[in-house]
């Protein structure tokens, strides 16, 4: 009974050549820049998709990247901006969705609406106030500046996720704290927040990708070089070295290859949570 | 039980400090700037719709204004029209019973919509590189050399092409939350319809499908917004001048040059503000026009 959907009108072998098929249409670019990133320029040139072997092996194009770059200094501000923001973003995010989600007060649906605004209206339409807020509050070429936007920009999702959670958390665990004297705080520090963990990941999700990958503010709000992230800085760099393929190569490897390690440790979860939200 | 406002005020605070200071206020500012004229001299005074007219009737301005506004249109409707029915393709196929490796699938595909809009940009511009030739290369495997052209530096098609890249890259969006809605609808609807003898076939289109419109709808929004605001795709690929001819120009990059200038011309905050309104009410309206349309008929959606 359970494999009748399967069997008509498609076969099983045609779903798989799809499915089989546009896997392999969205995996190739990125092998292919894989693969010859560790290549010399004629084993790029010659033949583009062979694997790299002992005659074209040749990694000067890491070297040079690491070398004419800070490519760890971009990776370093990438991951402090990135996780600075997710943190801040998380803990506000929830505790502001526990006080709308737990307390009636005058004006809750009004702020709820307030903050949701965000979630529609993209935050760079604000940008020439805020580079002239940033500038005025001197946080020009600063990581702070991008974490303050990015934790402003990722607020109001996450505030959406988390309290539809927390709404359904039953009332007997927080009513049985009250009854025994406990505090509003120690109850949402020590009771709520380690129950809402589940939610946390998908709003990490959602949060992280966007902030990790973003092009626009750091070009505005942090183009030094002191501040460069993975994404600004290669930008930058292969708009030096255009026709140096073996760096412009070994650059966006280097931008791929931690994205690759961290979606094979995190893929089940990353997709559990994008599909559980996307339900709820 | 006592409810001291002030705890309530202590959790949302923080949350609403920084989401006001740096993203609703900023917003608030730049329409209202979008009213101001900057002098030579850098100081600001009100000069009520002139920036609009401006964008509006002045010829140099408008045709710039029309052709970003034409060519995000044109953005978006490629996304509407590939993107959205591909990824429900694939998310109709993901969905299938007894699927084997359904997960590896759904994981690989999804895969280059983590990565960095610049990044996908760049490794498209190599591969459709006529001086690298792989995709020329491939082409001529299946006899097809003859039809291969610089698509990116061709006015004619470097628009249409910079959106596949898009839809290559986002398709993953769409396919997920479409899954997602897939997996929702109840199975023994499903199986109700099947004993009756309805065909897969008519299982999909008369039961999955109508029940999965508000996720269609919500993807259509997304990418909506998506499009108006994109920005890094072009720019890293074809620089703030969006060549050939501004044949790649949309809305984001106009008003990253209106904001900042570009060769001879000098940038301007109040126009940029300008341009960032009208792009709001672009927004705004395709927003408004979900809600109108698509939120009533969904009630968990809403806030």
């Amino acid at each position: 009974m359970k494999t009748h959907k399967i069997s008509q009108p498609l076969s099983s072998a045609g779903v798989h050549l799809v499915l089989g098929g546009y896997t392999l249409l969205a995996l190739f670019p990125i092998m292919l820049i894989l693969i010859n990133a560790f290549k010399s320029r004629a084993g790029i040139f010659d033949d583009p998709l062979a694997l790299p072997n002992a005659e074209t092996f040749f990694i000067g194009g890491f070297e040079k990247v690491l070398a004419k770059s800070h490519f760890m200094l971009y990776f370093g501000n990438s991951l402090t901006v990135t996780l600075i923001s997710l943190a801040l973003i998380l803990l506000f995010g929830a505790m502001a969705a526990w006080a709308l989600a737990e307390y009636k007060f005058r004006g809750n649906r009004l702020l709820a609406l307030y903050l949701a605004i965000g979630i529609m209206v993209p935050i760079r339409l604000g940008t020439v106030s805020i580079l002239e807020l940033i500038v005025k509050l001197d946080l020009i070429n600063t990581l702070t500046a991008l974490i303050l936007v990015y934790t402003a920009q990722g607020l109001p999702l996450a505030i959406m996720i988390l309290s539809e959670f927390i709404a359904q958390i039953p009332k007997e665990l927080k009513e049985a704290a009250r009854c025994d004297g406990v505090g509003e705080f120690k109850i949402f520090f020590q009771i709520i927040l380690p129950l809402i963990r589940p939610a946390v990941a998908t709003v990490a999700v959602f949060t992280m990708i966007p902030v990790w990958n973003d092009l626009w503010f750091p070009l505005i709000l942090a183009p030094g070089e002191e501040t460069q992230t993975v994404t600004l800085g290669v930008q930058q760099f292969i708009g030096q070295y255009v026709t140096d393929w073996n760096s412009v190569l070994a650059s966006l490897s280097l931008a791929v290859i931690p994205v690759l390690i961290m979606y094979m440790i995190f893929s089940r979860q990353l997709i559990r949570g994008l599909t559980s939200g996307a339900v709820k | 039980m006592k409810r001291m406002p002030w705890h309530i005020a202590v959790f949302l605070a923080p949350a609403v400090l920084v989401y006001s200071v740096f993203s609703a206020l900023p917003l608030l500012d730049t329409l209202r700037l979008g009213f101001y004229a900057t002098t030579d001299t850098g100081s600001t005074h009100f000069a009520g719709l002139s920036n609009y007219l401006t964008i509006l009737t002045d010829p140099a301005w408008s045709a710039a204004f029309w052709n970003a506004m034409w060519n995000n249109c044109k953005f978006f409707f490629i996304h509407l029209l590939i993107q959205n029915p591909i990824g429900l393709v694939l998310a109709t196929l993901l969905s299938l019973k007894g699927l084997k490796g359904a997960r590896h699938y759904r994981t690989l595909i999804f895969l280059p919509t983590l990565l960095s809009v610049v990044i996908i940009g760049f490794i498209w511009q190599l591969i459709l590189s006529p001086l690298w030739g792989v995709s020329e290369g491939l082409m001529a495997k299946v006899g097809l050399a003859d039809y291969f052209a610089p698509w990116l530096g061709q006015e004619s098609s470097a628009l249409i092409t910079l959106a596949l890249i898009s839809v290559w890259q986002f398709v993953g969006i769409p396919m997920m939350l479409i899954y997602a809605a897939l997996l929702a609808v109840p199975e023994d609807i499903v199986e109700a319809a099947h004993v009756e003898g309805a065909s897969a076939w008519r299982i999909f289109w008369e039961i999955k499908l109508p029940l999965i419109l508000p996720t269609l709808g919500l993807v259509t929004i997304l990418t909506f917004v998506g499009n108006f605001n994109a920005f890094d795709l072009i720019y890293s690929v074809k620089g703030a001048i969006a060549g050939p001819n501004y044949s790649t120009d949309i809305l984001g990059t106009l008003f990253y040059r209106t904001f900042f200038g570009y060769q001879s011309q000098v940038g301007s905050p109040t126009m940029g503000a300008a341009v960032a309104t009208l792009m709001f009410l672009v927004i705004l309206a395709g927003v408004g026009t979900y809600f109108y349309f698509v939120q009533r008929k969904l009630t968990r959606y809403e806030l």
